[in-house]
């Protein structure tokens, strides 16, 4: 999602759009920091404390920004894996490839934050709601890609591969959603919805956003720099050969 | 020139593995004994009291028929693959979604018909009875053949793969949620006393989007893994 | 007959040229940006020839395994009555070549045309042209050579009645006794007779043969080889990866070599 205001197919290639990529991250980077801190600083401090969860709930600012981006991730990671098969372009699955360790690790946030909000509200340290529970299943699947593609020693295999896999995945993110919340249902009383948002007043509305914002520009910088990182590992490889612009891998050789 | 009509495709491969079922019949006999032993283990662990065996009856059996599914999955594409034969069917002029429906059907009828032909045992000895134990075999027999389809998605992407077995299984799991949430929960609400049809349809629901959907994506994880 | 026909033809490097070297091998080169022209100019020559239209071509195929680059810039036209002796080096490609002829394997770069069309467009009705033996055999051990001949005639809509598929194995060379014996009790030898007997049944034009003649003994492959002629003779085409010289007429071999 990145460069899609310049005129991507100048950058398509791979050792154009590492320089690129180079100089953008300092700029989403520090994006990143400034947002998130100003994020965190009015949710923990100017946003009210909340009435029937006293300030544990402060949480959220977390736990549901964290979500939304796992989840969104995911789709666009999907998208990426889509272009990469239907026109069979490297650039598509390195990006694919680049997304989805920030993908799981917000997940992992998500559920880690999550459960740190349950503890001291439900007293329990996992709850099994129907949020929480379909975060879960989807950092079983964005574990389930990261191992494909590391089990596979072929590149254009692994690429392929965990392309399809994230696409048959995305279709089941929806159909996990409904099918959860449907179980939450039918085993009404055995647990109780941790994610059912108190009455929101501005500052917390703010804050989220804000957190939101600051949580993406965290995401494309990372996910710029690991493209990079792709990028020079799979330069490093002969076929690739010819003249390398890219000072990392001229350096190695 | 010559080409073979769908049909005729179709009844070749089906019919070539259900006669290498007939060679080999201890592969059937394993699905079946590998869910009686599994579901054994549970009072074994959980102590013998009737009422919380009814209570999990329907989770443990479900989840030991997916785990079965599970496990005979290796046996789906592998032996086809490694004889060479996986790489004809992929040559035969016909479209290869068709072919693996055949296929995973074949392999339904040896490792998921038995298990939902044997059901209604297991669910005795889980302490189910009348209209609960019908709605298992229902539910089993609407699932088990997902749970087949979905799960030869994740076979053919990990085909050849060293450890594959454990890979399929972290890959295809999150896939067989749903279908596990809605055949569980058809029987647990029969046992309620309310009714299993909701659960039914969108079992139902669950066989015609994958019958639709899977196939294809099998066809195109077979071809990328045979390049 | 490609070669004679086409000696001296076409010496522009901008549309193609073709040259035989001494040796026997020859290479077609076809600029890829031109190959419309030089395709268009070929099909008309031979179409002016009366030749049948059946014909296979490379244009400019590359390809590699997985980071290694095997060949690039191959281009070879096969006509009906010639076989293409795809040799080279272990190593050198040859699998992946033939295996980019089925579609099997995707190319880097370049098309292969079935009588002008781009096989990726054709799918199933070029996949109904062919017939290919790899490798691996594609039969199973647990099954007699008798029900594997039946079923794979089956499956490729040939003629599969027990009788036909008996003559095809004793063609080949194996004997009544060995038809109702489940294959993995014979041989290497006997199971790669077994997979090719395959070729006596199907009545399809373009065969790809993976290095056919491993493994056969003297007998079985003259047998192969009388079987090669015969289906050239009658106008089918063969593309045959191999180490081995094969007993043939010069004038319907064409030599592909796969250099690294």
């Amino acid at each position: 999602m990145s460069a899609t205001g310049i005129n991507w197919f100048k950058y398509s290639s791979p050792q154009a759009f590492h320089p690129l990529a180079g100089r953008m991250i300092p700029w989403f980077a520090a994006a990143a920091a400034g947002l998130i801190v100003v994020g965190l600083y009015v949710g923990f401090f100017v946003a009210p404390t909340d009435v029937t969860q006293g300030d544990a709930y402060r949480i959220i600012f977390v736990h549901v920004p964290a979500a939304w981006m796992s989840m969104f991730l995911y789709v666009i990671m999907a998208v990426w894996a889509g272009i990469g098969l239907g026109l069979n372009a490297r650039p598509s699955f390195m990006m694919a490839q680049a997304i989805a360790p920030t993908g799981a690790m917000f997940t992992f946030l998500a559920l880690f934050t999550g459960s740190m909000w349950g503890k001291p509200t439900w007293g329990a340290w996992w709850v099994w709601d129907a949020r929480l529970t379909s975060e879960l299943i989807l950092l079983f699947q964005y574990i389930g890609i990261i191992l494909l593609r590391s089990s596979i020693d072929d590149l254009r295999r692994a690429d392929r591969a965990s392309a399809v896999l994230a696409l048959v995945g995305v279709i089941n993110v929806p159909i996990i959603y409904f099918s959860v919340k449907w179980w939450n249902t039918l085993h009404q009383g055995a647990s109780v919805s941790i994610t059912a948002a108190p009455s929101m007043a501005g500052s917390m509305v703010t804050a989220m956003l804000v957190m939101m914002v600051g949580f993406w520009m965290y995401s494309i910088a990372v996910t710029l720099a690991r493209v990079r990182c792709v990028i020079v590992e799979r330069e490093r490889q002969p076929s690739w050969g010819k003249q390398t612009s890219i000072p990392d891998v001229a350096e190695a050789r | 020139m010559s080409q073979p009509s769908l049909s005729e495709a179709l009844r070749g491969v089906v019919r070539r593995d259900l006669l290498l079922a007939m060679r080999h019949r201890s592969d059937v006999a394993m699905s079946v004994f590998f869910v009686v032993i599994v579901a054994s283990l549970f009072p074994l662990g959980v102590g013998p009291e009737p009422a919380v065996l009814r209570m999990i009856a329907s989770g443990v059996l479900w989840v030991t028929a997916l785990l079965a599914c599970l496990l005979s999955l290796g046996r789906l594409f592998t032996a086809d693959y490694l004889d060479g034969v996986l790489e004809q069917t992929l040559l035969i002029p016909q479209p290869l979604g068709v072919l693996v429906v055949g296929k995973v059907f074949s392999h339904w009828v040896i490792s998921g018909l038995p298990v939902v032909l044997l059901s209604p045992l297991l669910g005795l000895q889980f302490g189910l009875s009348g209209e609960s134990l019908w709605v298992l075999t229902l539910s089993l027999l609407l699932g088990t053949p997902t749970l087949s389809m979905i799960g030869a998605i994740g076979a053919a992407l990990t085909l050849g793969l060293r450890g594959s077995g454990l890979l399929v299984a972290l890959l295809v799991l999150p896939l067989f949620i749903p279908v596990l949430i809605f055949g569980a929960g058809a029987v647990t609400n029969s046992l309620a006393g309310i009714g299993s049809e909701a659960n039914l349809s969108l079992l139902g629901a669950c066989f015609l989007f994958s019958l639709t959907f899977a196939p294809w994506a099998t066809a195109v994880a077979l071809r990328i893994a045979l390049e | 007959m490609v070669t004679s026909t086409l000696r001296g033809e076409n010496t522009d490097s901008d549309t193609g040229v073709l040259y035989e070297t001494p040796d026997g091998i020859e290479k077609a080169f076809a600029n890829s940006k031109t190959f419309k022209s030089s395709t268009l100019r070929q099909f008309l020559f031979f179409s002016s020839r009366g030749i049948s239209r059946n014909m296979f071509q490379t244009v400019a195929l590359s390809g590699s395994r997985g980071e290694r680059l095997l060949f690039s810039d191959i281009s070879v036209t096969v006509t009906p009555g010639t076989l293409l002796a795809v040799v080279g080096e272990n190593g050198s490609g040859k699998t992946s070549f033939l295996r980019m002829l089925c579609g099997l394997l995707s190319p880097d770069n370049g098309t292969i045309l079935w009588q002008g069309k781009d096989i990726r467009q054709l799918k199933e009705l070029y996949r109904a042209q062919l017939t290919y033996v790899g490798h691996l055999n594609g039969i199973k051990d647990e099954l007699t050579p008798v029900e594997n001949l039946t079923v794979s005639a089956c499956l490729a809509g040939d003629e599969s009645a027990s009788g036909v598929v008996q003559k095809a194995l004793e063609a080949v060379g194996l004997g009544r006794p060995i038809h109702r014996l489940p294959t993995r009790v014979l041989s290497q030898g006997q199971k790669r007779r077994v997979a090719l007997a395959r070729l006596w049944l199907t009545t399809r034009p373009l065969w790809l043969l993976d290095e056919p003649f491993a493994s056969l003994d003297d007998t079985a492959t003259s047998y192969l080889t009388r079987h090669l002629q015969s289906h050239l003779s009658h106008g089918g085409m063969v593309v045959v990866a191999t180490h081995q010289e094969i007993d043939l007429p010069s004038d319907c071999i064409q030599h592909l070599r796969l250099t690294r």
